[in-house]
């Protein structure tokens, strides 16, 4: 059918991603002998966990007593009780032997007097079930996550992974419901690879491109995502989008929870450290959803700072230069970078801002892909892990530092369990060519459209329509808007213009690509706000203030072919892994 | 014989010229190297007019309106967008630096925009950073450490663990390497000054057991003692790195050992 020439390859393995999750599932497989694929688009250590800052929470207690017990509550509760605690327990107790193997790795952590990883409090870590602050956020100054994407590539290239880099993914291979493999496109010749696998590792990261403002790198488009939502999958939890309290006003580039975890704190435009009225105890280290809602209040009720009185300030010149310089140095320049902002005597222009995605692909704790037919499902030859996945365990909002432990646990759990299924160097059977055919011809599709609209100006429709009706705080009215709103963009695909007809690095179908992507997510991320009709973590409805467990107690699934979406649940798994904790009932959420 | 010109196929012409439609007052020209390896014609630098009144701050953030709003073909590869990723470095002025770092303000008159120095050109942009990064391979960058002690950490002083600031912040961008010199006439065999400063990382390591066999494996000829000191990439790195010091730092470990 089409002209494109393709190049085979079969693995036992292909990981698509190559940041932490990527990476650490790719070390793991080719530890256990398997014969492995790593693909990126990018090169492995311009991944965005490059820009992870603050640090790698693990009950290690190096800087006072702690219990992985006491994490398992406090993400559970950071969840507002819409994790999955048997994952969650799973994440917590190997957190900490995840987090040595991170410093044996060579990872280099900041430091204690008595030469262990220094760890710093971190918004919702508490001591004896919430009780009191922990230290239990291991760190490498404020550059956390670049420590660990660098010595994570070291370590691939150690253990001899075999990279696909600057490969586009287009679409999964799938035969009666099981996943065969990928198709991707070399940028570096524009030629066309099929990648059969018997287990695919979707690391594809989150999408917060749908956003205008948003931390997260142009590369941030969950193409993995996508894919699966192509492939008839579902995706769960998506209208969890977590503001980050603490973008740069204007920019968007984050500055660390870290900051407010040294001593830093938000103040209004009269000066008040209001975070003390809203979270009397944690103060400004309540976990994220609830000081973005704080300071969206400040600002809504006209206590912002600047002209507009459209942002907070958040002050750290209080604190001696020396720790700033030993423990921020990588936020003092961003300010002064971005906000034009010296941190030792100003404050920083700060507003919530798009940061992290908590749905994603649905999973297991084995990082086995799930849907629901009636009741779970395991989705043959699929596995997802990091930001793209929805385990669950960060349920309706993640906790600071709960993001790079995610990455290493589940990516080893994955290699752990492809391990156990995919004996080395099985044999491949056979599949039809329609799959190929049918994502090919969307590929060409694209390729030669030539219609009125640019893909950069869908892309930014989509942007604001997230933007406006998709915020902070939500209502039906907003909501029901964004619904047919988003709606737009998408059928403005059906006359895009692509400049560029060429194969090689041709970036303008790149980002259409990406935006084809992208819009999908967008769709069921407002569609999944829309029927959710409670407020829970970082969904915030005002028609709908309170949590609802006897409804909403569930996960949302939502399926998308074209711009039609289906909205289905699954409850919330409510036991524990193991007899080495209890179940945690719900209970109000304060901070 | 001696070929002293440069072969015809790589004369950079002048290409297309792009007039502003906005009607703004506030224009500024922009000059992007091109060349799209599909076709069979020249490299060219195409002008861009562009109205800075509705342009963000840095060289990035003008790429992204040139290619969001005037030419879609543009390629430059670009992510992070605050110099954390490494992926838009590129020479802005005659200088190497990150796009998404660089004020646009800071560059007088036009602005000229080509890819890093002495690097096979890919599209546009867009270098080849292949040999650079097979050679950060070769400087083995992991831990050796035989300690199998799996529920304990390797123990590294405060005052250690300080001697990898400066080196670890590296992210692996090449303005410094495509900056010197000595890389750009032995590229292939010299390491550049953005691998030797990750070798050095992991020499001065304390938790790391190999460091006379990583000095072993660096000392030589071609692969360290092509620099000369010349420091374009110390002036180069913008992460504000040192290179040039922990070149110096291998070679005086290497002298006094």
């Amino acid at each position: 059918m089409n002209s494109y020439k393709i190049i085979e390859h079969e693995y036992d393995v292909v990981v698509l991603g190559a940041g932490g999750a990527g990476l650490r599932a790719a070390v793991g497989l080719s530890e256990a002998g398997l014969k492995t694929a790593c693909i990126s688009k990018v090169f492995p250590t311009r991944s965005h966990t490059s820009a992870a800052q603050g640090g790698i929470s693990a009950a290690l207690g190096n800087m006072g007593e702690d219990d992985w017990r006491w994490h398992m509550y406090d993400t559970v509760k950071g969840s507002d009780w819409l994790g999955d605690q048997d994952c969650i327990e799973y994440l917590c107790k190997e957190a900490p032997r995840a987090v040595l193997e991170l410093e044996r790795y060579g990872v280099p952590f900041s430091r204690t007097k008595d030469g262990k990883i220094y760890q710093r409090p971190f918004g919702g870590m508490t001591k004896n079930y919430g009780n009191e602050t922990v230290q239990r956020t291991c760190a490498a100054a404020d550059r956390t996550g670049h420590a660990i994407l660098h010595t994570m590539y070291g370590q691939a290239l150690k253990h001899n992974t075999e990279f696909f880099i600057e490969y586009f993914a287009l679409d999964l291979l799938m035969k009666n419901g099981e996943c065969k493999g990928l198709i991707a496109w070399n940028l570096n010749d524009g030629t066309i690879h099929r990648f059969r696998a018997h287990i695919t590792i979707i690391a594809t990261g989150g999408y917060g491109k749908t956003y205008y403002s948003s931390t997260s790198a142009h590369t941030c488009t969950g193409d993995g995502n996508a894919m699966v939502l192509r492939a008839g999958l579902p995706l769960q939890d998506m209208e969890f989008v977590q503001f980050h309290p603490t973008g740069i006003y204007g920019h968007g580039t984050l500055i660390s929870e870290g900051v407010r975890g040294e001593g830093g704190y938000l103040l209004n435009s009269k000066g008040e450290r209001f975070m003390e009225r809203y979270a009397p105890k944690a103060k400004d280290l309540a976990s994220r959803d609830v000081v973005s809602r704080s300071i969206a209040l400040e600002i809504n009720e006209g206590r912002g700072v600047g002209k507009e009185k459209d942002h907070v300030h958040l002050h750290l010149n209080h604190l001696d230069p020396k720790v700033i310089e030993e423990r921020l140095p990588g936020i003092s320049e961003s300010s002064r970078l971005f906000a034009d902002v010296d941190v030792t005597k100003e404050p920083i222009p700060v507003v919530p801002t798009v940061h992290y995605n908590m749905g994603g692909i649905p999973t297991n704790y084995k990082a086995e892909v799930m849907t629901v037919n009636g009741s779970e499902k395991i989705v043959p030859g699929i596995m997802a892990i990091g930001e793209a996945a929805c385990v669950s365990v960060h349920g309706a909002n993640r906790l600071g530092s709960n993001s790079l432990i995610d990455l290493v646990v589940f990516g080893r759990a994955a290699a752990k369990r492809a391990a156990e299924l995919v004996k080395p160097g099985t044999p491949h059977e056979k599949i039809s060519n329609s799959e190929t055919d049918k994502c090919l011809e969307r590929f060409e599709k694209l390729r030669n459209s030539n219609g009125d609209n640019r893909t950069a100006d869908l892309r930014l429709e989509m942007q604001k329509t997230m933007q406006s009706k998709c915020a902070v705080f939500r209502t039906e009215k907003t909501l029901k808007e964004g619904v047919e709103e988003i709606r737009k963009p998408y059928e403005g695909m059906e006359s895009i213009s692509v400049k560029d007809k060429s194969l090689i690095f041709n970036t303008d179908l790149v980002e259409t690509l990406e935006f084809d992507n992208l819009i999908r997510q967008a769709i069921v991320t407002l569609d999944s706000a829309y029927e959710r009709k409670e407020s829970r973590g970082a969904h915030a409805r005002e028609d709908h203030p309170k949590r609802d467990d006897n409804n909403f107690m569930k996960h949302t699934l939502s399926w998308c072919e074209g711009s039609k979406t289906k909205i289905s649940y699954r409850d919330v798994h409510r036991s524990t892994l193991s007899n080495d904790v209890q179940y945690f009932p719900p209970q109000e959420r304060v901070y | 014989m001696v070929q002293i010109n440069l072969p015809p196929n790589s004369k950079v012409q002048k290409g297309k010229y792009y007039k502003d439609k906005t009607g703004s007052k506030n224009i500024r020209k922009v000059n992007i190297y091109r060349w799209d390896p599909s076709n069979d014609e020249n490299p060219r630098i195409d002008t861009y007019e562009v109205d800075m009144d509705n342009c963000p701050s840095k060289v990035l953030d003008l790429l992204n309106k040139i290619k969001n709003e005037i030419d879609s073909s543009i390629a430059y590869r670009r992510s992070c967008a605050h110099g954390v990723c490494g992926s838009c470095a590129m020479n802005m002025d005659g200088k190497n630096g990150l796009a998404c770092t660089k004020p646009h303000k800071e560059i007088k008159g036009d602005i000229n925009i080509y890819p890093l120095p002495h690097l096979k050109v890919q599209k546009d942009l867009i270098g080849d950073l292949s040999t650079l990064y097979k050679q950060y391979e070769s400087v083995e960058p992991w831990l050796k450490n035989s300690k199998k002690n799996d529920d304990k950490e390797n123990l590294q002083s405060i005052e250690d663990r300080s001697k990898l600031d400066g080196l670890y912040e590296c992210i692996m961008c090449a303005c410094c390497s495509t900056s010197c010199p000595s890389y750009w006439w032995n590229g292939d065999k010299y390491l550049g000054p953005a691998v030797l400063l990750q070798a050095y990382r992991w020499i001065i390591d304390s938790r790391d057991e190999e460091r006379k066999e990583r000095l072993k494996k660096v000392a030589d000829e071609l692969k360290l003692y092509r620099c000369h000191t010349i420091m374009n990439c110390t002036n180069a790195c913008p992460k504000g790195l040192n290179p040039a010091k922990a070149i110096a730092s291998i070679k005086k470990m290497l002298a006094t050992s």
